[in-house]
């Protein structure tokens, strides 16, 4: 038994089929980048949440089955009298002039003027991460981004092999003291951030909202020194209560990459997203794309165009907005009643998720395998970080089902994390009740909230107390 | 031969299990059988009784699928299938069990003391907690009792580590297990039966790239642990390993295949076994899988294999 394999007859001929050999030369031709990639233990745990009999909260998915199928069939209907062979044809890289007037459109609506030649369609907003990492890092170049990030931003960063820097959020989105004191110390290491990736409205997974003075902080920062900020802005328009707040664009344009999306407006089906950026950066970007995917898919802009000029596109939206503050708010109401008070959560005024931060010694990456048993799912809170960190938070969305399916599941998740905070209160001698919660995530916002209002109150009222802030670890992404 | 490859199921090694089973399902079409794919669920009987397999091949992982569950349907339903049989299924997946058998057998594994739940929550088991620190001495690996991939796997630095990575472990499995935690090298011997006898296969080892890991299950992940295979270890040394592993393939019942796991304790030079699997994973990064390649035996021959030792009648490929 040592490394001399025995001969066998049929090894000559087997051997280009064999797993060790295929690995060793595929192995070989992988990028480096493709070695960043999440642990797989969690990928497989994530792919059980979409078994059909899981509630799951786990998704970012808005409710498609809201859209009328009768208008589905016209507007296509439309499509194929009007445009067929035009919807069936590769369109311009930088997307249909018909579509940019839609976009346009979207963002007169959160006060921002955008003229077609500032537009660049992409497919998805995701695509504008990419494309903005195609356009301006190298291997180990800086993205600074907030902690916790959107979690579909991670492999992105880290596929372009980034040195990804998070800055600590609270109650009024990331920290700008922290922002910049991360940056000075990065001065002082010879580095400068490519960009700095925020989501300002209704963050995803935080889901709290970056105040006005936050606003100005970032564009104020971004200016002084120069630095490109990309602001992912998908969830801006499914506002349920509060204020709209002037995008980062609107403040100043200079040194704003802007992205946002029909994904959560109309439909995510229709992969269509945009960017506005400085011109430049436009022009690299719209060379990326055309490497990439040459065009958006024609029929896609075809059937928005068609869809704008069906009738006032914010009908619709006014719709997804009631709904989802009905669900926000069964979810808000499960989460008091069945979660234990050592948890606590954030209060969004829109977007898609509440973010739950539990005590430290729960790990949600195991607690979702024990929900899984229950039939319910959420999404563990190290996948918005890069770190390590997040261990004990987790997003839940409830755009994705039902009023009382959120309510089935809140109801579950209570059920196994009551159980494991009564059994650490057993292993320690301490009982839950008495013990003092100790955290370690950095978003947490507001301790069981009894009622909405106080809530409410609270995470609306200016404040300039820091959350509690961790030091920050580097890690080569 | 008609023969079910059964896959999927509900275990948290689902997707493993699901590549495992298409890779199974080629190499049988290639080497001329009818093959019919189950995804393991509710209907699970039904389909057996309406496809009526000749043999059904195991490709499960995890719980139902490698716990004898569903081995004892199939004795049940009379369908020969291919691996362990039902008692040395309940016994490999269960790493209390299994490491009780060896301790008896005077198979060295890691000292360990297993709990339920149940003595936590009703009798005051916590107390005691102290007294296996004192004899494990830290670090401490925390594990579920039945849980086959990393989930669920906490290391214990201090006492404070400990109650919260059992709430881990606990998430897995109604029992836990905490290990004494042996440095060294990670060895997997991989057996397969040859004509009716058991043969180990080159050793694979487990090399972690960076010792930075911030929780045990990195070690694990992609790009952090490289496997080489054939290990390079002294003559005497592999020749215990693959022995030791024998013992334990022989100890548990195992039948077919499977793969048992060790520790090369750097201090003393010393093997333990950490625990055995009764249906290894098949995949292209499979252990089993590579240490077959490194004895010259590809994966088809070594499907043909595992169904041959499974259904005598059939031929080898």
């Amino acid at each position: 038994m040592t490394g001399e394999p025995p001969t066998h007859p049929q090894a000559t001929s087997r051997r280009p089929r064999s797993a060790a050999r295929d690995i060793e030369r595929y192995g070989a031709l992988f990028a480096e980048r493709t070695k960043v990639m999440k642990s797989s233990a969690m990928r497989d745990l994530m792919a059980l949440t979409e078994r059909d009999d899981v509630i799951s909260l786990a998704g970012g998915l808005p409710d498609t089955s809201t859209f009328p199928a009768d208008s589905y069939a016209s507007l296509m209907s439309t499509v194929a009298a009007n445009s067929c062979a035009r919807a069936l044809q590769y369109s311009p890289t930088e997307g249909l002039s018909a579509v940019k007037r839609c976009i346009a459109e979207v963002m007169r609506a959160e006060d921002m003027h955008a003229d077609e030649d500032e537009i660049l369609v992409t497919t998805g907003g995701q695509q504008v991460i990419d494309l903005v990492c195609k356009t301006l890092l190298d291997p180990g170049d800086v993205v600074v981004c907030e902690a916790p990030t959107y979690p579909g931003a991670v492999p992105t960063f880290c596929a372009y092999q980034a040195d990804v820097v998070q800055v600590t959020m609270d109650r009024d989105g990331m920290r700008t003291d922290e922002l910049e004191s991360t940056l000075d110390e990065l001065e002082r290491d010879g580095r400068t951030p490519k960009f700095i990736y925020t989501v300002p409205n209704f963050h995803n997974p935080a889901g709290v909202t970056m105040s006005l003075e936050r606003r100005h902080e970032v564009v104020r920062i971004a200016s002084e020194r120069e630095l490109l900020v990309l602001e992912d802005n998908p969830y801006g328009l499914l506002r349920y209560e509060g204020s709209p707040l002037p995008t980062l664009r609107s403040l100043d344009e200079e040194f704003i990459i802007y992205a946002s999306t029909f994904s959560k407006i109309l439909s995510p089906g229709v992969r269509l997203g945009w960017t506005c950026a400085p011109a430049p950066v436009l022009a690299k970007m719209n060379l990326g794309k055309q490497a990439s995917d040459l065009c958006s898919s024609s029929i896609s802009q075809y059937f928005v165009s068609a869809y704008f000029e069906s009738g006032p596109w914010e009908n619709y939206v006014r719709s997804l907005i009631e709904i989802y503050r009905r669900r926000r708010d069964v979810m808000l109401d499960a989460l008091a009643e069945d979660f234990p008070r050592e948890a606590e959560w954030t209060h969004p005024e829109g977007g898609l998720f509440i973010w739950a931060t539990l005590p430290d010694y729960i790990d949600t990456t195991d607690l979702l395998a024990r929900a899984l048993e229950d039939h319910v799912a959420f999404v563990p809170g190290r996948a918005a970080f890069v770190d390590g960190r997040g261990g004990s938070s987790m997003r839940l969305n409830f755009s994705g089902v039902d009023e009382d399916l959120i309510r089935e599941g809140i109801r579950r998740i209570g059920e196994v994390v009551r159980e494991q905070v009564e059994l650490y209160g057993t292993l320690t001698g301490t009982g839950p009740a008495t013990r003092p919660a100790v955290r370690r995530d950095p978003v947490r916002v507001e301790a069981r909230p009894g009622a909405h209002d106080a809530t409410h109150e609270a995470t609306h009222a200016p404040t300039h107390e820091p959350a509690n802030i961790l030091p920050l670890r580097r890690k080569r992404a | 031969m008609r023969i079910a490859v059964l896959k999927g199921g509900r275990s948290l090694e689902r997707q493993v299990s699901l590549k495992s089973g298409a890779r199974v399902e080629d190499a049988l079409e290639r080497l001329g059988h009818h093959v019919v794919a189950i995804d393991v669920g509710a209907d699970l009987v039904d389909q057996l009784i309406a496809e009526r397999p000749e043999l059904a091949f195991v490709a499960l992982h995890g719980r139902d699928g490698e716990d004898g569950t569903v081995q004892e349907l199939l004795e049940v339903m009379g369908i020969p299938h291919t691996g362990s049989g039902v008692s040395a299924c309940i016994r490999a997946a269960d790493k209390v069990l299994a490491k009780h058998a060896m301790r008896d057998a005077a198979i060295p594994t890691p000292d360990f003391h297993a709990f339920s739940e149940t003595a936590f929550r009703e009798l005051g088991a916590a107390q005691a907690l102290p007294a296996v620190e004192d004899r494990l001495q830290f670090p401490i690996v925390v594990k579920p009792a039945g849980q086959g991939s990393a989930l669920g796997i906490k290391f214990a630095r201090t006492p404070a580590d400990v109650p919260s990575a059992l709430v881990a472990a606990f998430s897995y499995d109604r029992k836990v297990l905490l290990e004494r935690y042996v440095a060294g090298r990670d060895l997997a011997v991989s057996i397969i039966d040859e004509h009716g006898t058991p043969r180990a296969l080159p050793i694979v080892e487990a090399v972690p790239e960076q010792e930075d890991f911030y929780d045990f299950e990195s070690r694990y992940e992609i790009g952090r642990t490289r496997f080489v295979c054939p290990a390079e270890l002294d003559e005497p040394i592999a020749a215990r390993a693959a022995s030791v592993a024998l013992d334990v393939y022989a100890l548990l019942g195992c039948s077919g295949f499977a793969r048992v796991d060790l520790m090369l304790e750097a201090e003393s030079d010393e093997l333990y076994v950490l625990e055995a699997d009764a249906i290894p994973g098949l995949t292209e990064t499979s252990l089993l899988p590579q240490a077959a390649d490194a004895a010259g035996i590809g994966f088809d021959e070594l499907i043909g294999r595992i169904v041959a030792a499974a259904a005598p009648g059939v031929t080898v490929a």
